[in-house]
């Protein structure tokens, strides 16, 4: 059978030694996953490998570490593909987690991390009023939207390369933000607003996710993360017109205006416009005055860097050609269901990698109502990045 | 030492399901598991939960397919409590928040399953363990005032007093190899099955039978131990679980000549018949020769529509994909029965008491019985729930009337130098994991789908070469922090106990019936062998083998054909 090299990553805290690296030749069929290969390793050389595993089907979560640096499960990643994968294309290696504090080896301390993350959303449901006699009556397709996140494993992939989690580990994170959406999609829940009314004023919510799609990359059920924090934000601003103390809706509306203004961003009047109101106007806010002040060393030093020019800050850039540019913003902006994707919901036609699900114009509401809930058929192919 | 009015040991559904139970009757309750919860192999099962909720189903007809499945082992009391009970049972779960799948009515819509009379079986496309594991934790996280929760904590062994009553459990912390005692008025057991014993299996690694054994250890009555069930479909090699959702949204089996083999076993209900009827079907194709060369047959699930798939089936798309190389939407994939669950188990009545005082059970730990020779798909969430419930409310009322125990510290001077032993044995023996493999294998061989005397006779020989063996058996890890060595080999205990247990059994059972089809005694025989077999320990040797009745209420046994 072939052989192949895994070069795990050891750390025995007893010995009050660093960590170290650890080669180990396994003979296993390449589809057997490296999770058989650390096992095997772990039977035959040496027992005190550490690593949490067990249902070996990528459905108890236990396993998640990082693979060539990438997070994911390790008995859901094949030994071939991972050789093929690799920095050399011989040597396998395998690393905790990371955003979590190390214990032994590959098991990390989630319950320090993750698990806080997740008791800080509220995660249980919260009905309005006494249980109905029977069950509560509500749309079938509200409750495939929400099984996306009832997904999720827990694993921590997501946790392990949360950009902006690295920079703030106090940011509520990828996975705790899903698990949240599985409440305020839920239509049972009664709590909607002031969940995201708590999740847009929390400085580490929603707002600060930075869109660096890390965690759809990492998870290995298709629970998409990040997508259901975009969700949490257009359900807050658009639905619920929670204005946060952050001002991360607003900064997100002066945005989109600038860029459908001219088809580029222009960073001069982001700033203003994010805390004085999305207008030309909104620099004379005492708000944005304050802000503009505070700003005031970061921008000094990009100019000395010449990060920027001064021309090109204060004056508004834009493309040449903005008709394009319109269509597209008032085709979305026409379409009365919002588009949303979804795991579990395919299109009628045989193409797997089109699907999605819609929620009404004000899909918050309807959310709760349940009746705006079209079915995917005629809207237009949109890829899921984790098809 | 914590003390508790209820431990409970063991947090998958069983095991959450009677803390939420034992908290609400007014309980002070400790939940342990050697695992994170929600790691728990509640997990795995994806299919489905049974219950008679739909006005023109009954709970009649859903104990009765049950006692039919059962092949008349099952207790009809214990069945008929957990039939009648299933609908209530379910819309709690609803409430609790699980996401079950609707009608276009947005009522609670239902799939068809094996060996059932009517689609009663309620599911979240196919990960309904996983979504009900989840939201019970949801639960637990949410009264966590009430429950204290005790994550990668593992049982050692468990505690008794002069009188034989139980008293809690010594448990070590895995994160730091300390030990301690749990005094607890009374324990429950809801460690789940034991389906390591066999090599391969759909059981996750952590199904090393811990609770049998402790159990049995400690003087409990084991009872169906024989009763081990082959599911029909699982991967080859790795063993893996394709769902019986994908036969119940309409997949077809076929053998390598592509006839499809279950009209010539089950004209009637097909792929639908019981797990025992369709995998000794798929076993008789392959020791025939009419399967493939590696051994398998093919489940064809290109007959049920593709986006249904996608929608209903989607894990096992994944699994097809990521285990097998297989697009199930567009080609078959090749399954084989493989071990999956132990219908047997610590022998409890219907409040899930044990025959040692203030000792319960609940779950695939024990043993009832509601699933007597063959469990039906989706009736096994249904047995840890309602179980699970009910034990929890009887164990916390029988702790309102009893006085909190005070373990004495020498046991824990004991438990610690039995366990310092095994870390210090000399390297010379045999490897854990070699005797964990060579058990497992040879269980497979010989105490699987079909079996004889001269097989199990030989099992016996071995299991008790493998005790010895495992007396002395060394490991590497020497440490406190996260010694899974250590565990391994207590574990390798455990599962040497219950294996020893089901040949045992086995052997005794001279008639086929259920999952137990003896080629030496191939029918059924009502006369001798309706009745349970019971097993209690008896010093180091083999464990004493006595019977107790069945219990009939409405269902006299008939011959069962699918």
């Amino acid at each position: 059978m072939p052989e192949y090299t895994l070069r795990i990553r050891r750390y025995l805290p007893e010995t009050g030694e660093a960590p170290y690296w650890e080669e180990f030749g396994v003979d296993l069929d390449g589809h057997r996953s490296v999770l058989d290969g650390i096992l095997q390793a772990k039977d035959r050389f040496d027992g005190s490998i550490g690593i949490r595993c067990s249902c070996r089907a990528a459905i108890c979560g236990s396993c998640g570490v990082r693979i060539n640096g990438r997070p994911g499960l390790a008995c859901h990643m094949h030994l071939q593909e991972a050789e093929k994968s690799s920095a050399d294309g011989k040597t396998i290696t395998v690393e905790p987690m990371g955003n979590m504090p190390v214990i032994k080896d590959l098991i990390t301390d989630m319950d320090a991390v993750h698990w806080k993350k997740i008791r800080r959303v509220t995660p249980w449901l919260l009905p309005e009023g006494d249980p109905p006699e029977r069950e509560y009556i509500v749309p079938k397709e509200s409750m495939v939207d929400v099984t996306q996140t009832m997904a999720c494993i827990q694993c921590g992939a997501c946790v392990s390369d949360c950009l902006s989690m690295e920079v703030d580990p106090d940011f509520i994170g990828p996975a705790a933000l899903a698990k949240a959406y599985r409440f305020v999609g839920d239509p049972r829940d009664g709590e909607q607003f002031e969940r995201l009314k708590d999740l847009s004023e929390d400085p580490h919510g929603i707002y600060d996710c930075t869109h660096c799609f890390n965690c759809i990359e990492a998870c290995p059920k298709g629970v998409a993360p990040m997508n259901q924090i975009m969700r949490l934000r257009r359900i807050a601003g658009a639905d619920h017109g929670i204005e946060d103390r952050n001002n991360g809706h607003r900064h997100e509306q002066a945005f989109i205006t600038l860029v459908r203004q001219g088809g580029l961003l222009h960073e001069a009047e982001l700033l203003p416009r994010s805390y004085g109101g999305d207008s030309w106007f909104g620099k004379f806010h005492p708000k944005a005055g304050a802000e503009l002040l505070d700003s005031l060393p970061v921008i000094t030093k990009a100019l000395m860097r010449r990060k920027v020019t001064p021309k090109a800050a204060m004056l508004p850039h834009k493309i040449k050609d903005t008709k394009q540019l319109q269509r597209i913003f008032d085709t979305v902006a026409d379409r009365d269901q919002r588009f949303e994707l979804n795991l579990y919901i395919v299109q009628p036609d045989d193409e797997p990698s089109t699907e999605g699900t819609r929620h009404g114009g004000n899909g918050g509401g309807d959310v709760s109502g349940g009746q705006a809930h079209g079915s995917a058929s005629s809207s237009p192919p949109e890829r899921s990045p984790n098809a | 030492m914590p003390a508790h009015d209820v431990l409970i040991i063991g947090a998958g559904l069983a095991g959450q399901r009677a803390a939420l139970a034992a908290a609400s009757a007014g309980a002070t309750v400790a939940i342990m598991s050697k695992v994170h919860p929600v790691r728990s192999h509640s997990n795995a099962a994806a299919g489905g939960i049974n219950a008679a909720l739909n006005p023109d189903d009954s709970w009649e007809s859903h104990a009765f397919d049950t006692v039919k499945g059962s092949d008349y082992l099952g207790d009809q009391d214990a069945i008929e409590i957990m039939c009648r009970e299933a609908p209530d049972e379910v819309l709690q779960l609803e409430h609790w928040g699980v996401t079950f799948h609707r009608n276009d009515e947005g009522k609670l819509g239902t799939r068809a399953f094996g060996g059932a009379s009517a689609a009663r079986t309620y599911y979240v496309a196919d990960i309904t363990g996983q979504a009900l594991l989840h939201v019970l934790y949801e639960q637990l996280m949410k009264y966590h005032a009430q429950i204290d929760r005790y994550e990668e904590w593992f049982v050692t062994s468990l505690l008794q007093d002069d009188t034989g009553a139980c008293t809690g459990a010594i448990a070590r912390s895995i994160k730091d190899g300390r030990l301690e005692v749990f005094d607890a008025k009374t324990t429950i057991l809801a460690s789940g099955g034991a389906g390591q014993c066999f090599k391969p299996t759909t059981n996750a690694l952590i199904c090393t039978g811990d609770g049998i054994a402790q159990a049995y250890r400690l003087g409990a009555t084991l009872m169906d131990m024989e009763m081990i069930q082959y599911h029909p479909t699982t991967l080859a090699g790795n063993g893996i679980l394709i769902t019986e959702g994908a036969r119940g949204e309409g997949a077809h089996l076929y053998n390598a000549q592509g006839e499809r083999f279950m009209e010539k076993y089950a004209p009637n209900k097909m792929e639908l018949a019981s797990r025992d009827v369709v995998s000794r079907a798929e076993q008789t194709e392959i020791n025939e020769g009419r399967g493939f060369p590696d051994g398998t047959v093919a489940l064809d699930i290109t007959k049920v529509p593709r986006n249904r798939t996608l929608e209903a089936l989607r894990e096992i798309v994944n699994i097809g994909r990521d285990f097998a190389g297989v697009d199930i939407t567009r080609e078959p994939i090749h399954i084989k029965p493989g071990c999956h669950y132990i219908m047997g188990g610590v022998k409890t009545d219907v409040n899930g008491a044990t025959e040692i005082p203030n000792l319960y059970a609940a779950g695939e730990v024990a043993c009832v019985s509601v699933h007597g020779g063959n469990r039906l798909g989706a009736n096994s969430l249904l047995d840890t729930l309602i179980f699970g419930r009910r034990s929890g409310e009887h164990a916390a009322q029988v702790a309102n009337g009893t006085v909190m125990p005070s373990s004495s510290h020498a046991r824990v001077r004991d438990e610690q130098r039995w366990i310092d032993a095994i870390i210090g044995r000399e390297k010379g023996g045999r490897r854990v994991s070699e005797i964990k493999d060579e058990l497992g294998t040879m269980m497979n061989e010989k105490c699987a789908v079909f079996r004889d005397e001269a097989g199990l006779l030989e099992a016996q020989r071995t299991v008790r070469r493998l005790k010895e063996e495992a007396q002395v058996a060394y490991i590497d890890d020497r440490g406190t922090v996260f010694n899974q060595d250590v565990l391994g080999a207590i574990e390798l205990g455990y599962m040497l106990d219950v294996a020893e247990c089901i040949v045992v059994a086995a052997l005794e059972r001279k008639e086929s019936r259920g999952a137990q089809f003896r080629t030496d005694y191939p029918k059924r025989n009502d006369d001798e062998w309706l009745k349970h077999i019971d097993l209690n320990r008896d010093g180091d040797g083999p464990p004493k083998v006595s019977h107790s009745p069945v219990t009939i209420t409405q269902w006299e046994p008939m011959e069962r054909t699918y």
